[in-house]
């Protein structure tokens, strides 16, 4: 039986005979926050280009939500649910931050090429429902007021949130979190781990890379560890925290991760 | 006749060979599609006429110098141009669209001054004796025309394999920034690759001159369309896959021409392009799969 | 008043028919443009569009309706064959394509027989008028603006900006790309058709090279933040060599200067309105 919504199974990927991911396999049980930490050069975003087909394993399946997804492109894992943040943003920057979360809705909102170019009436009543649904999501992200803003204009944090929203505008069944909290400083950091929650709450599964280790800790069920692209430990947040080899994992290094979080603090 | 157009392709081979050399090398190494290119080709050409026709220069020397010319007006080409939009990281298009004007402007201005006439290269500069080898004539030329191909290929080769520079021009293809930690120049190397990949159009300029005798400022732009097979059938940034496919272009479009028709000779090419589009669009030895988006 | 201005019509009929033309053809770059690609074909397209109206107006004498239905369907059986194979790999092997596309439609109009060779075709009846042109243009702006405002205009710019993230919105890419390729080939093709059939006369070397990358500086003048931007762009760049007469000889020189100029300094364009992307009240 398996009702995992993610499930990875040996993926592994070579570039050039050297292993970034190591057959590495681990499941996401839906409506969990799943957390994927590791040392820098673990594997983690490496890992989530194949999730969402950015890039393609050597070997190993990929199943999300009963469909086995190895050879789809990412647009039609996209369809099938599947949504994503990137590390550095990626937002549509000359589009309005109204418009970034509508083009989030693609997979959803009706409207073919013929309703298009005839303003039918379902064509109106869509993009008037989808409309109102992104107010709705620009609402919850507390980006109301910036609705008719240039998307490139606002703020880092609220780049952030919006690129969050986007992805939650395609009502994903997975959402993948690629560093949500880089760059942002401590009360940025909290209003997202609220956001998060909020997110949670309302049924969306996660999966999150993240190197705050207090953001992970308080908002994931399970965390999988990763370092130098082999799996070495899984469990919740208090297992993990205290297995000796991700302690070891850590420690080697250490001096490097607070050199990064030093360099991070903006 | 057909040892005479199996001898006729290898040669106009050769050339292609050199051609798409320079193109190919442009972008594997500085990751721009250079539609200027096919000026470098013509304007090597025209120097070398010159040259000869004003300075009755022997063409031993007017093919150097006006190669190395034509290296500089890359350079300089390159900084004006591509410099500025690789410190915007602008999209590859940006690039392609940049010299795809440029090369307009460049086509007009010198159509503009010098007309459209085919011009030919004094009497003196072309040696018109051949050897025959059976029923084979390769002119004394033509000769030169494959002896400068093959050694300027081998000088290439060489530079990229056995050198320092060689080894900067390679880190520099597999990632500038890396390239850049690691102490390469890259302002300086970029430079030195457009150079060479202007002296290279260049020369190929001047050879198919020497060949056809036929110059004129557009002769570049027929000749892109068979820079782009050679470097897609090669594999765009393959360097090994541009000779080879230049040589298979050129003794194809010789079959052709003999066997079939030789208005048809233009289009085999862009027959070869698409085909290779449609069904090995890594190109010839699989080397273009990192290009793919 | 009536009178001046038929008089006016018919002493600049051609300038202003290649307004019209050209305004189409500035659309069918927009189109490719618009989803981030880079396609060199339209004068290509266009000249499949204006040989295949020319030929089947000449030789079979087919009735005007048809004629403009194959000109606009034989450019875009070419765009398939030539843009499909292109669809999964890097925008650089569609932009390579189309431009030897070109090279070797011309060199194919040049040695055949059927096509006149490099004198052409000429009598073609002069069956296009400004309704019809205008009329074109017209529907297509709007067609345009329509589609922007919509789902699928979200979809075209998501991919213009970045297509990794768009194709993470589900967007279906290689369906986008075909599909705008197709369009463009379409409206170059009709272009094509109404240029053979009001000057009478086409040949091969009215599609080139130059043509090509005309047709790109008009959208790159105009800019491409909406569907108008580029057709400002042609009537600018088709009045100008006609009002500065000096220009005129060196019209091709200042078409590249402007290409150079746009990408380097003006990424916006002239026309830096930007279309909105919501096809209701927000």
């Amino acid at each position: 039986m398996n009702g995992a919504l993610l499930t990875l199974e040996n993926l592994t990927v070579r570039f050039g005979g050297l292993a970034a991911v190591d057959s590495v396999s681990f499941r996401v049980e839906p409506q969990t926050v799943h957390g994927l930490i590791g040392p820098n050069g673990a594997g983690k975003t490496t890992a989530f280009n194949l999730i969402s087909g950015l890039g393609h394993q050597s070997e190993g399946h990929i199943r999300l939500d009963g469909e086995t997804i190895d050879d789809w492109p990412s647009w039609q894992r996209a369809q099938h649910g599947l949504a994503r943040t990137f590390q550095n943003i990626r937002m549509f920057g000359e589009m309005t931050a109204l418009e970034n979360v509508l083009a989030g809705m693609h997979v959803h909102v009706g409207g073919g090429l013929g309703a298009t170019l005839l303003r039918l009436k379902s064509f109106r009543s869509a993009e008037a429902a989808a409309i109102a649904k992104g107010h709705e999501i620009l609402g919850f992200l507390g980006l109301a007021d910036a609705s008719t803003r240039r998307a490139g204009n606002l703020p880092y944090g609220d780049q952030r949130r919006l690129e969050i929203g986007r992805a939650l505008a395609s009502d994903p069944k997975l959402m993948l979190l690629d560093e949500p909290a880089a760059g942002m400083n401590p009360s940025e950091t909290a209003g997202l781990i609220e956001l998060l929650l909020r997110l949670k709450s309302r049924g969306v599964t996660l999966l999150l890379v993240e190197h705050d280790m207090h953001f992970i800790m308080n908002l994931c069920d399970r965390i999988t560890v990763l370092n130098f692209g082999r799996k070495i430990a899984e469990g919740t947040p208090l297992e993990v925290r205290s297995d000796p080899k991700v302690i070891e994992a850590y420690l080697g290094t250490k001096v490097a991760e607070r050199l990064e979080a030093g360099a991070r603090v903006r | 006749m057909l040892a005479q157009q199996l001898v006729n392709g290898i040669i106009s081979g050769a050339t292609y060979a050199l051609f798409a050399l320079g193109f190919t090398l442009m972008f594997g190494v500085l990751n721009v599609v250079n539609l200027t290119y096919g000026v470098y080709f013509s304007t090597g050409a025209l120097i070398a006429l010159y040259a000869t026709r004003h300075f009755a220069a022997p063409i031993l020397i007017a093919l150097p110098l006006a190669a190395i010319a034509t290296g500089l007006i890359a350079v300089v080409i390159d900084g004006l141009l591509l410099t500025p939009l690789r410190r915007k990281k602008a999209p590859e298009l940006a690039s392609l669209m940049v010299t795809l004007g440029a090369t307009l402007l460049l086509y007009s201005l010198m159509t503009a001054f010098i007309g459209t006439d085919i011009q030919r290269f004094p009497p003196a500069a072309i040696d018109p004796s051949a050897i025959e080898v059976g029923s084979v004539r390769i002119s004394r030329s033509q000769i030169l025309i494959v002896g400068t191909a093959f050694a300027m290929v081998a000088l290439l080769l060489a530079l990229m394999r056995g050198t320092r520079l060689g080894l900067a021009i390679r880190a520099l293809a597999e990632n500038p920034d890396v390239a850049r930690l690691m102490g390469v120049d890259v302002t300086l190397v970029t430079f030195f690759v457009s150079f060479v990949s202007g002296t290279l159009g260049a020369a190929a300029g001047i050879l198919i001159g020497l060949n056809y005798n036929a110059i004129q400022p557009y002769m570049g732009e027929a000749m892109m369309l068979k820079g782009f097979a050679v470097i897609i059938i090669g594999g765009l940034g393959d360097i090994r896959g541009a000779l080879i496919a230049g040589l298979i272009l050129g003794l194809l479009e010789g079959l052709t021409a003999g066997y079939v028709a030789s208005t048809l000779k233009d289009a085999v090419g862009f027959l070869l392009l698409v085909l290779t589009l449609w069904f090995r669009p890594v190109g010839l030895f699989g080397r273009a799969a990192a290009k793919r988006a | 008043m009536s009178e001046f201005l038929a008089d006016f019509l018919f002493s600049y009929q051609s300038l202003i028919h290649s307004l019209g033309i050209n305004g189409l053809l500035a659309l069918s770059m927009y189109v490719v443009l618009a989803i981030g690609q880079l396609s060199l074909g339209q004068a290509a397209f266009m000249g499949l569009g204006a040989y295949t109206s020319a030929l089947l107006t000449l030789k079979l004498g087919a009735p005007f309706p048809l004629v403009l239905i194959a000109s606009m369907a034989v450019p875009a059986l070419a765009a398939l064959i030539i843009g499909a194979p292109t669809l999964r790999l890097s925008g650089v092997y569609l932009a390579l394509a189309t431009i030897g596309l070109g090279e070797v439609l011309r060199i194919a109009f040049v040695n055949s027989e059927l096509t006149g060779g490099a004198l052409g075709l000429s009598g073609i009846p002069e069956k296009a008028g400004y309704a019809l042109i205008f009329g074109c243009l017209a529907l297509a702006l709007i067609a345009f603006v329509l589609v922007s405002r919509s789902r699928i205009g979200r979809a075209m710019e998501a991919m213009r900006e970045d297509e990794v993230a768009a194709g993470m919105l589900g967007v279906h890419l290689p369906r986008y790309r075909i599909s705008a390729l197709v369009v463009s080939a379409m409206l170059a093709g009709l272009a094509g058709a109404f240029n053979a059939h009001v000057s009478s006369f086409i040949s091969p070397n009215d599609y080139g090279f130059d043509a090509a990358v005309t047709i790109l500086s008009y959208a790159l003048l105009g800019g491409i933040g909406s569907p108008f931007g580029p057709v400002v762009g042609a009537i600018i760049l088709t009045l100008l060599p006609e009002v500065l007469r000096p220009l005129h000889d060196f019209r091709l020189v200042f078409n590249g200067l402007i290409i150079v100029i746009a990408v380097l300094f003006m990424p916006h364009g002239i026309v830096p309105w930007r279309i909105g992307r919501t096809g209701a009240r927000a």
